[in-house]
């Protein structure tokens, strides 16, 4: 999240409203791990990257989703699984959770 | 202040910091801030859970770990104490400083070396005793430009050196190189590497010697000449072919193309 720090600042800044997408756990092979990060205003611009693009549209959409209060926040998670069929996948075949939320805190 | 101010603030003071938010449970998107001197910012939804939780975020952080812990609603965190009570699933990230990288000689190779580590998100220090070489302007792209020895950098500053770190000595000048490995031998950081053709590195061999350094575990330390083979031949190349040996280092790989060897690429 470090590298989305002057996004952030400049978008507040500006009274846009942002929410933060972060990796919480990877299974499997992943391009990034654990920490990884992306923020998304409420215009849909968008900083930094969660996976090699694989999910970063999809998580867009989860995101704006969340600023506007059509979900709440929560985790999300891509890839591949019996129980959680997910259109958008990592090409690697892993599976990445990631938790959202509007920064708010 | 609110926790993201508190915790961006330590973020660009590179002072370390664990950024803790529950991701499922009672109180779902709540933050805290822990930094070594405990909770600075924020809670998880009551005193128990900030209580137990910092205590854990504070080992993470001092580990370096990024991880998803559970706990119950008060932060009961026994496996008898979870089986009949709700899950609450917290997300501990931990934000250390940068690695440092010690880069000793103001030449060429030097600015290609500080450029390609600030990629890799190294602080970088360029250090030469020669005032005229040894400039910010030479070095814009360096964190710190210090005008001094080798001994007195690794008498004052050794200390801040770890595993993480890497020192690269490119003086190519036996007055110079040879105290500053003696420094870095005597210090915990994780590369050390020495620039040099092969001829140079026999003769600073026998220059080492007569200084004492002739164990085989503190010559297993120095990688000299420094650099992957890679075949290159400009600074840049070699900037490539000096990280590349760091990351090797690091991680215990041989650097071999993943197309010729097999098992897992992570």
């Amino acid at each position: 999240m470090r590298e989305l720090l002057t996004d952030i600042d400049r978008w507040q800044t500006d009274g846009k409203r942002v929410a933060i997408a972060r990796v919480v756990d990877i299974e499997g092979s992943g391009p990034r791990g654990a920490g990884a990060a992306m923020a998304v205003n409420q215009d849909g611009e968008v900083s930094g990257s969660v996976s090699g693009g694989c999910v970063e549209s999809a998580v867009v959409s989860e995101a704006l989703a969340i600023l506007s209060g059509e979900q709440p926040s929560r985790v999300v998670t891509f890839g591949y699984s019996d129980d959680e069929a997910f259109a958008v996948g990592l090409t690697c075949g892993g599976i990445i959770h990631l938790f959202i939320q509007p920064l708010e805190w | 202040m609110g926790s993201y101010q508190t915790f961006s603030a330590h973020v660009r003071d590179n002072s370390p910091v664990a950024l803790v938010t529950v991701i499922e449970g009672p109180h779902i998107g709540s933050t805290m801030v822990v930094t070594p001197s405990g909770i600075v910012g924020g809670s998880l939804g009551n005193s128990d859970i900030d209580r137990v939780v910092g205590r854990d975020a504070l080992g993470e952080l001092e580990a370096g770990r990024t991880l998803v812990r559970h706990y119950g609603p008060h932060g009961e965190s026994t496996p008898e104490d979870l089986i009949d009570t709700a899950t609450v699933r917290i997300f501990i990230e931990s934000f250390s400083p940068p690695p440092l990288m010690w880069i000793f000689g103001a030449v060429d190779f030097t600015a290609a070396l500080a450029r390609v580590a600030k990629v890799l998100g190294y602080h970088v220090t360029v250090c030469d005793a020669r005032e005229v070489f040894a400039t910010r302007r030479r070095f814009p792209m360096a964190d710190d430009v210090k005008v001094t020895w080798p001994t007195p950098m690794f008498t004052e500053n050794g200390h801040r050196l770890s595993s993480r770190d890497a020192v690269c000595i490119l003086t190519h000048d036996p007055k110079f190189d040879v105290p500053a490995i003696q420094g870095a031998l005597a210090t915990s950081v994780g590369y050390i590497g020495v620039m040099g053709s092969r001829k140079t590195h026999a003769k600073r061999l026998e220059r080492m010697a007569e200084v004492g350094i002739t164990s085989t575990a503190d010559l297993a330390r120095i990688h000299s000449p420094i650099g992957l083979d890679l075949g290159g031949r400009t600074p840049e190349e070699t900037a490539v072919s000096i990280v590349g040996e760091i990351i090797a280092t690091r991680t215990g790989r041989n650097a071999s193309p993943l197309g010729v060897s097999d098992g897992a690429i992570h």
